[in-house]
């Protein structure tokens, strides 16, 4: 029984901590532009999909997860620089539009590049599970948990203690006041997505090697990226990781004592009864709507 | 005497609709002809949600497949008749809007938009996961459209059908969007703050226009599932949301003649495109951010603009 349970656990923190990662790299861009990048669960699939074929095509797996995570990094600048930037827009329907169509740019580029079939991922280290307490657990698993710890810290000392980091947080809450103070607010935009594409790249080749990955992987995880950061208040880096783990869980437990077939369909329940609550989620602050 | 814009437009779209049949079009252009027509009607629905009202919808291929999965398993099923079961999805789907749309619609910007999109993905998996009543993602079969002992059958038939429900489309919404209501739903667009000080009921309004966008989501959707006599849940995918939304901004955002461009435009580009195997989803990506960053009016009020300045 409670072999059971932990096993269940561990499951839902391991997908969680892989929300988390995409949670954050929405929080980054939310922070640094008041947007959402819908595209960002491509960049994991990006991440993913271009690993894999490094691997594929003989190139040893650290060094290949190294150029994925750079090369999807580069879509991110690119995808700022060509289709965010020259938009000069703040209208959050257009932009929720733009960063819909470079999704959709980034998905069929792949699905035309490497094809429609599933793809496979090393892991980090060896596959034999660990055994706690009469549950399995992989150790990629551990891996995706401690990476996820060790960004969250590097991202809590870069906001809270570097002048880049603090040039981010001032951008968001007021863009010209950034501007005004000598912030170079288009730099930290385009610095935002590609820091937040690396994010996801990360969380892509972490968990390809436990999921699998394809051309169309990314939409479903993208989206419970979101619901996870919405969970945890948007701009919030810690709600982001907190809103993912629990996430992770909840559909975790749903596959295991409500329904497998529903799982997926539960962050997006939640997401519509969240926002019809509290549209701040657990850890947002408050704001107040200007005319 | 002089003619309305507006009437003239709908006497121009019905001669071009009466002309096409004396093309004598083969079975293949008939069948797109047939596919940009629904796809049409659905796009005027959206528009008046999203261009007229600025509620973005990402979800509304969803009530597109309510409608579709209503004719087929009601009519399969439960032997209803067809047209029954039409209008029992219509009326089920627009209570369902009905019921989520006031929670919904008091979101803004990327909160409307997840909603909806989530709205729609839970659809879909729920019509993925009912194997025995949809069939899974294997799809199902649905008989025929028959009202009595006559069915409709023939492409000719059903691109005549088609036509009238678009002129009564076309003709209903260009009248909605001049009368009081649809000043309304452009000045919930304008400033939500400013329509309800001008007295508008903006809840009211939003629920109002979002539930008849679903109900014609839904009646498109049962007529497309008997014209293709078959119903896959891919009808009611995140991918369709987002070609409709694709229509309606590529076309013309609070246009009804840009909901018919958008239609006809991004129904035909896949069919020009089948050499290039598998780049339609890259295609629409390009086509969205190219035309959010040169025309983010879309197509007909661009062109439209451009017209009425080199006049003047």
């Amino acid at each position: 029984m409670l072999s059971q349970f932990l096993q269940f656990l561990f499951a839902g923190l391991t997908v969680g901590a892989t929300y988390a990662l995409a949670a954050l790299g929405y929080t980054l861009v939310y922070s640094a532009s008041g947007m959402i990048n819908f595209a960002q669960g491509e960049f994991i699939m990006l991440g993913a999909m271009t690993a894999s074929a490094l691997v594929a095509a003989g190139v040893p797996l650290l060094l290949a997860l190294a150029l994925a995570i750079a090369f999807t990094t580069l879509v991110g600048v690119t995808m700022a620089k060509f289709a965010v930037e020259p938009a000069k827009t703040t209208s959050m329907t257009s932009l929720i539009i733009i960063t819909l169509g470079a999704g959709q740019v980034i998905r069929g580029a792949v699905q035309i590049s490497l094809g429609k079939g599933n793809h496979a991922l090393p892991g980090l280290s060896d596959e034999r599970p660990l055994h706690i307490l009469g549950a399995a657990l992989v150790p990629q698993a551990i891996w995706i948990m401690g990476l996820a710890l060790v960004i969250v810290l590097v991202l809590f000392w870069y906001f809270n203690a570097t002048m880049h980091g603090k040039a981010l947080v001032a951008t968001s809450h007021n863009r010209l006041a950034a501007q005004l103070v000598g912030i170079n607010t288009m730099g930290i935009l385009t610095f935002s997505f590609a820091l937040s594409a690396a994010l996801g790249a990360i969380g892509g080749v972490l968990l390809a090697p436990i999921t699998f990955t394809s051309y169309d992987a990314g939409t479903m995880l993208g989206l419970k990226g979101f619901v996870a950061a919405a969970l945890g208040g948007l701009g919030s880096a810690l709600g982001a990781v907190i809103g993912g783990l629990v996430l992770g869980i909840i559909e975790a437990m749903t596959a295991a004592y409500v329904s497998s077939a529903y799982k997926d369909a539960v962050a997006f329940i939640l997401i519509i009864l969240l926002f019809v609550v509290a549209p701040h989620g657990l850890f947002g602050a408050k704001s107040s709507h200007r005319v | 005497m002089t003619i309305a814009p507006r009437t003239l437009g709908l006497v121009l779209l019905a001669i071009g609709l009466a002309a096409f049949p004396l093309l004598s079009p083969n079975a293949f252009a008939y069948d797109l002809a047939v596919r940009v027509l629904i796809n049409a009607v659905v796009v005027i629905g959206l528009n008046l949600l999203f261009g007229y009202t600025g509620q973005i919808s990402l979800g509304h291929a969803g009530f597109i497949g309510l409608g579709t999965y209503a004719s087929a398993v009601l009519t399969t099923h439960f032997n209803w008749p067809p047209l029954v079961a039409l209008v029992a999805g219509a009326a089920g789907t627009g209570l369902l809007a009905f019921v989520i749309a006031r929670p919904i619609l008091t979101l803004k910007g990327h909160h409307l938009a997840m909603a909806t999109l989530g709205m729609g993905i839970i659809i879909a998996i729920a019509l993925n996961n009912e194997m025995h009543y949809t069939g899974g993602s294997d799809g199902m079969s649905v008989p025929a459209f028959t009202i009595g002992s006559w069915t409709l059958s023939g492409d000719r038939n059903w691109y005549a059908l088609l036509s009238i429900l678009l002129l009564a489309a076309v003709w209903t919404a260009s009248n909605l969007v001049d009368s009081p209501a649809g000043r309304a739903l452009q000045a919930i667009h304008g400033s939500e703050v400013a329509a309800r000080i001008a007295g508008v009921d903006v809840a009211g309004v939003k629920v109002k226009v979002f539930v008849l966008s679903a109900i014609v989501a839904s009646v498109m959707g049962s007529l497309e599932a008997h014209y293709l006599e078959f119903a896959t849940p891919d009808t009611a995918g995140f991918v369709r949301s987002i070609i409709l939304m694709t229509m309606v901004i590529v076309g013309g955002m609070a246009s009804i003649p840009g909901s018919l461009v958008g239609a006809a435009l991004l129904t035909l580009l896949p069919q020009v495109l089948s050499t290039f195997e598998d780049g339609e989803t890259i295609v629409f990506g390009i086509i969205l951010i190219v035309t959010m960053i040169f025309m983010p009016n879309g197509l007909v009020p661009t062109l439209s603009n451009r017209l009425t300045r080199l006049r003047s």
